[in-house]
Parts: C-alpha cells; sequence; structure tokens
C-alpha cells in the first residue's frame, strides 16, 4: 500500500465514524467561539501577532547564540543541560539518566516532543512504568490511542467513552459518566501515581536564555506536580523552543493561550531557574533539560521553510481546519495532526514517506489568518505540494523532494503547457473543446466518485465574457 | 554527548538566517488607579473561578477563624514564615495546625491524603488576568499551592501590578530567579472531557485570596 492508499484509507475510516465527527465539531466550534471572544478588537490582535513574529524571529536568528547562553545559564542554575540530535538519542539520553539514579517509575506532564521521540514505549521496553498524567493523556494511556490534537489531545472521545475506559482500568471505582465525578475519579487515582513516582517528565513552552528558565503553561496542575513531587525532574523540548529574554514570554504567553483554548491565561505559569536548593522542603533533587534537533536544524535551510520553527504549538491552526474538523487527527497518521502537521512532518520525516499529508489542504487559508505567530501555513503547504512533485531535487533541505512525482501527471501539465502557450494550439483545442464537450473521460475516482463530471460550456470564456460587454480578456 | 551538541549548533551556525523583526512597539495600557486594579483582579480571578474577599490587613485571622470552621476545612498546613507562625499562635477552634517543617520525603503520603486546607502568602498579583505570583521558598515550599484541595492565599493590595510584563520590569526580574516562581489564575482545571470544565483535577479545587487592604 502507497502512503495515499493508507492515508486515504485512515480518512474514510474516520469519515465513516459519525460519533467521532460530532466530537469533533462540537468541540472544535467551541474552541473557536472561545478564541475569537478573547480578540473583540482585530487591530489589536493583528498588533500583538506582528509583535509575537517578531519575538520568534529574533530568536530563530540568533539561534546558536542563544542556546549556548540557555545551556550556561541553566549549568549555573544547577539544571543539566543535554544535547540530541535524533529521537534515540534523547530517549537514550532519559533512560541514562533514570538508570543512574534507580528510578522506575515516571510519571509525564503533557509533552509532543516526547510524543514525537515515542519516549513511553521506549521507557517502558526497559521496565519502567510511565504514567500520563494530563487528564487527557491518561485517558489516551488507558485506550492506547496517541493524541488527536496537540491541545486537547483525548478531544475525539466523549465521556461514556471515557467512563468504559475507567470501569475497565479501575473496576475499584464505582462506575460513572459524569465529567465531574471522572475527573475526581483520575484525581483520586493519579495522586497516588505522585506520591510515589521517582521521575517526572515534562515537556516545555518557552526557555529562556535570559535567566535560565523553562517556563510550563498548564491549567490542570500536573505538569506543577510532575516537575515538583519526585526527586528528579527531566524536561524535553525542541531547540526551537529557546527565547532570548524574559519580556519576551508575557506576550508570546498572552497569544498563545488565548488562540489555543480561548483563555486570557492559563491556570498555571510555571517557571522553573534551579533544582531543591539547601533548605527547600520539596521540589527535585536533580532537573535535567534534553534540547532536541530532529530535523529541525535542517528546515533552517530554506529563506521560506524555515517560518515553519516559529510555531509555538497553539493549535488553533487545526481548531479553524475543514479539513481537520472532518476528519480529526488520528486520519493524519503523524504525530502532529493539522495544517502545522502537514507543514511539519514531511519536513521531518520526508516527503517520501508522508508527503501525501500535503494533499489534505483545501487552501482556504484560514490557519495562516489565525496563526499567533503569522506562519504562512498555506503558502508553505504549497510549496511543499511543488517540492514533493519537483523534476530535478535540489539540495534544499527538504527529504524525498520529487518523492510524489508521477510520469503520467508531468506529461498531462507538459502537454497542457504546449497548449496554452501556443495561441493557435490553443484556439484549436478551444474549438474541439466545445463542440465536443460531451466526450468525457471515464474517471471514477477521487472527486468524480461521488459526483458527475461538469460538462465544458458550449463556448470559451473569452466569447462569453465578449457578450457580456467585456471587451479586453 | 558533546557530539551532538557540537553537530546542532555548527548546523545551526551554518544556517545563519536574519530574518525579519517587526517588532512593534505596543501602546502601553492606560494606566489603572489602585482601585481600578482591585476591581479588575477580582473580577478576573472570580471568571475563573476564584474566590476574592477584600479585607483590612489585620482582619485576615479572623476572617479565618469564622470561615474554616463553617467549611469544614480542619487540617490546616501553615509554612514557617511570619504567615505560618502567626495562624500557628492563632487558637482558631476545631483547626489542627501542620507547619510544612520537615522535607517532603518524610511526609508525602500525609500531605496528599491528609491536608485539607494550605494557607499561604503571595509575592504579588497581576490585575489584567486575575493572577497571583508566587514564589515559593523555605518557608513556604511548593507543594503547598498545589496538592491540598483548598488553598488560600493572601495578597498585599498594594503588590497588585496592572500586568505580567510590568512585574518582570518592576521587580527586576531579568536579574535572575528563584528556583520556582509561580502564576496562579484560578484552581485548577480540566477540559479534557467533552470540553467540559471540571475543577481540582490535580490542584486544589478552590482557590481563595484574601485581599489585604
Ligand atoms: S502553526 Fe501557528 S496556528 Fe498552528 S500550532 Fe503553530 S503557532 Fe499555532
Amino acid at each position: 500500500m502507497n502512503q495515499y492508499q493508507a492515508f486515504y484509507q485512515r480518512i474514510d475510516k474516520a469519515l465513516q465514524n459519525d460519533q467521532l465527527r460530532r466530537n469533533f465539531r462540537s468541540a472544535m466550534d467551541g474552541i473557536r467561539e472561545r478564541r475569537l471572544a478573547q480578540f473583540p478588537d482585530d487591530r489589536e490582535l493583528q498588533t500583538l501577532r506582528f509583535q509575537a513574529k517578531g519575538i520568534r524571529n529574533r530568536s530563530l536568528s540568533r539561534q546558536a547564540e542563544l542556546l549556548e547562553r540557555l545551556e550556561t545559564k541553566l549549568t549555573e542554575n544547577g539544571i543539566q543541560v543535554h544535547w540530541a540530535e535524533t529521537p534515540l538519542q534523547a530517549n537514550a539520553r532519559i533512560h541514562e539518566i533514570l538508570e543512574a539514579e534507580q528510578a522506575t517509575s515516571v510519571v509525564k506532564g503533557k509533552s509532543m516532543v516526547s510524543e514525537e521521540t515515542d519516549l513511553n514505549h521506549y521507557l517502558e521496553q526497559r521496565g519502567i512504568e510511565v504514567i500520563e498524567s494530563d487528564l487527557g493523556e491518561y485517558i489516551l494511556q488507558m485506550a492506547q490511542e496517541p493524541p488527536s490534537h496537540i491541545i486537547v489531545p483525548a478531544i475525539h472521545k466523549n465521556r461514556f467513552e471515557v467512563a468504559e475506559l475507567f470501569q475497565k482500568f479501575h473496576p475499584e471505582q464505582p462506575y460513572t459518566d459524569d465529567v465531574d465525578e471522572l475527573t475526581g475519579c483520575a484525581r483520586q487515582v493519579l495522586r497516588k501515581k505522585f506520591a510515589y513516582a521517582d521521575a517526572g517528565i515534562s515537556g516545555v513552552n518557552f526557555a529562556v536564555a535570559e535567566t535560565g528558565t523553562l517556563c510550563l503553561v498548564e491549567n490542570e496542575g500536573n505538569g506543577r506536580l510532575s516537575t515538583t513531587a519526585p526527586r528528579i525532574h527531566i524536561a524535553i523540548t525542541g531547540i526551537e523552543k529557546v527565547v532570548e529574554k524574559l519580556s519576551d514570554v508575557p506576550p508570546l504567553l498572552e497569544i498563545l493561550t488565548k488562540s489555543a483554548t480561548g483563555q486570557p491565561i492559563t491556570t498555571y505559569f510555571n517557571m522553573i531557574s534551579r533544582p531543591r536548593q539547601p533548605g527547600e522542603k520539596d521540589g527535585p533533587e536533580q532537573v535535567h533539560l534534553v534540547l532536541l534537533d530532529n530535523g529541525r536544524s535542517r528546515i533552517r535551510n530554506d529563506d521560506e521553510l524555515l517560518d515553519t520553527l516559529r510555531c509555538i504549538r497553539c493549535g488553533s491552526c487545526m481548531n479553524h481546519c475543514p479539513v481537520y474538523v472532518h476528519v480529526g487527527g488520528h486520519a493524519y497518521g503523524t504525530t502532529y495532526p493539522g495544517p502545522i502537521g502537514i507543514l511539519l512532518e514531511p519536513q521531518r520525516l520526508g516527503i517520501d514517506k508522508v508527503g501525501s499529508l500535503t494533499s489534505a489542504c483545501t487552501l482556504c487559508g484560514a490557519c495562516g489568518e489565525v496563526c499567533p505567530v503569522r506562519i504562512p501555513l498555506p503558502k508553505l503547504i504549497n510549496r511543499l505540494r511543488a517540492e514533493a512533485v519537483e523534476a530535478t531535487p535540489g539540495d534544499n533541505g527538504v527529504p524525498g523532494t520529487g518523492a510524489l512525482r508521477s510520469r503520467s501527471e508531468a506529461l498531462i501539465w507538459k502537454l497542457w503547457k504546449q497548449i496554452y502557450t501556443r495561441s493557435r494550439i490553443y484556439s484549436a483545442f478551444k474549438y474541439l473543446a466545445t463542440r465536443l464537450r460531451h466526450i468525457k473521460p471515464p474517471i471514477s475516482n477521487g472527486w468524480t466518485r461521488y459526483r458527475p463530471i461538469p460538462t465544458p460550456s458550449s463556448k470559451p470564456l473569452s466569447e462569453l465574457a465578449r457578450q457580456q460587454g467585456y471587451d479586453d480578456e | 554527548m558533546s557530539s551532538a551538541r557540537d553537530n546542532i549548533l555548527q548546523r545551526l551556525r551554518g544556517n545563519r538566517v536574519d530574518l525579519e523583526q517587526p517588532e512593534q512597539n505596543i501602546p502601553p495600557l492606560e494606566a489603572w488607579s489602585a482601585e481600578q486594579r482591585i476591581t479588575r483582579f477580582t473580577e478576573n480571578q472570580e471568571a475563573v473561578h476564584g474566590e476574592v474577599h477584600t479585607l483590612p490587613a489585620d482582619q485576615w485571622i479572623d476572617w479565618l477563624a469564622k470561615e474554616l470552621p463553617k467549611r469544614g476545612l480542619h487540617q490546616v498546613l501553615t509554612g514557617t514564615g511570619d504567615t505560618g507562625n502567626q495562624l500557628g499562635a492563632s487558637n482558631i477552634e476545631s483547626c489542627v495546625f501542620h507547619q510544612y517543617d520537615q522535607p517532603i520525603e518524610s511526609w508525602k503520603p500525609e500531605l496528599f491524603s491528609q491536608i485539607d486546607v494550605a494557607i499561604t502568602g503571595s509575592r504579588c498579583g497581576i490585575a489584567e488576568t486575575g493572577t497571583l505570583v508566587l514564589m515559593p521558598d523555605r518557608d513556604e515550599p511548593r507543594l503547598m499551592s498545589l496538592v491540598p484541595p483548598v488553598h488560600i492565599a493572601l495578597l498585599d493590595a498594594t503588590k497588585l501590578y496592572q500586568s505580567f510584563a510590568e512585574v518582570i520590569e518592576e521587580e527586576r526580574w531579568a536579574d535572575g530567579l528563584p528556583t520556582n516562581t509561580l502564576l496562579i489564575s484560578g484552581p485548577s482545571k480540566t477540559a479534557d472531557i467533552e470540553q467540559t470544565l471540571a475543577y481540582g483535577i490535580h490542584g486544589p479545587k478552590q482557590l481563595i485570596t484574601l485581599l489585604l487592604v
């Protein structure tokens, strides 16, 4: 099965699941309304977006310098810094840290980068118990499913499905499908894990070079627990998350939470600068930061595509994507779904592996309009489509360039070019197309699977326009 | 893994980029008066399910003496600083005070299961978002504001800033930050099941600010 077939199969499966579509639809409608309510003044929103873009661009322009500064500062503060080029390196490093401390149980806060490296499986295979503590992630861990949204990972499940999972995994708790009671049940179950876990693993939203501070954004408090209750804290993040100054943080935080969930601020903004100091009575004795590259530095090769790295992972682009809203996150089959996934994953994993994702875009432009850091997503997705069928793959950094080029498609376009650029041949083509308009090729896939092939008009557009009184074509 | 480090940095240096930085000068918010800051803080905290009580500075113990028994909060966790000592010396009927005076390792299970409420101070507040700023330390450790089901925080109304940016500047955070700095806006919550809000998933179910004027 080629990647297109696999992708389309997943889409079909998603589209046939009415429950799933209803769950997504209502969730996305809600989030969109809440976001909009946070930006009553469009001028202010645009100013904020420009500012956020500027801050992220400054960080990217000075990334090497800032990462070194971050490392120096963190080290001064007593936080140990580790670098990893690949997911495997990151996982192995984390395992080494745990092993050296004889840590056998881990609680995790939400981290998309750890999804990227498939850290849970790696550790579990080595005998370490890993518990996801974000409620959504915990539900998915019971269901053994990956997240379907980067902010609200279990968005595809309704409360009855959640209730069933709790009943299966925690039969000692009375059955309930009441959201409040389910939440209470999760609190009970997870508290016990927090009370004895050896290590906590978390992501990072911003890493501040100026002060050597790791910032985490969350509502639940599980991020705080994971980074405070166990004796070891390991944070893992992508190298693009570094920002220069503390004063860069408030504007980014504001636009992140407003865009992501429509909140003016999240319940907790947790800034960690040191491990436990002498005399302090809680907090981890050791704090580690793992900086993961995994293709990010390569993305900088391309002047246009490097805009991808500005992303602050708010999820807004998926909430507003007409394709995502219908098919949900799992259909994409990659860690990051939706527009940012379409843009990022082929650059990370290769067009030859997941380039077909670029077809899941209507180029409607919604994602580009809402992106808080003004990533021109539609333009870049279109650019990747071009890369995917490139005839002479150059060395521009995108792996698998040209992998989706099809000979017949290329031939048709070549033919069309010949016709379209020669006025005599084009006139002949117009004449034939309008006269023979009832002869249509029997194509029965894609668009035409559910719709009739339209019949060309009996008169070419230029003629119709003239009749309407337009003299200039 | 220094080679990974060198490789990454080398690649980043090799791909030097100079991106446009359209940094805008955001017009500063109109300055709010002290009363406005109190009003905004209260409104915003309440909007996220927090409780705010404005009290004269010398009456917070009286307030607690009245409210704690009424709310059935008996096992009270306090810090070892000023706030904690004053509370310990007070004689609130039906309350047992526990001072957080031992490292967590020696009493983790009790903290997680037996405390009803923790009472802490706070560093300052942010009116624009209804936020409490805490810098936990030896006297008031990090887990106090997180593990017990109810968190009561004292906030000096003269320490209400307008915005987060203002806090960073006025409190000179760029010079260095302590182990942990927290912005807390409301009780712990989740919307992970059907986007329905539920409180107290991991942290406190109730956050009560005593705003001292
Ligand atoms: S691409 Fe933009 S909208 Fe999408 S997650 Fe990233 S920052 Fe948010």
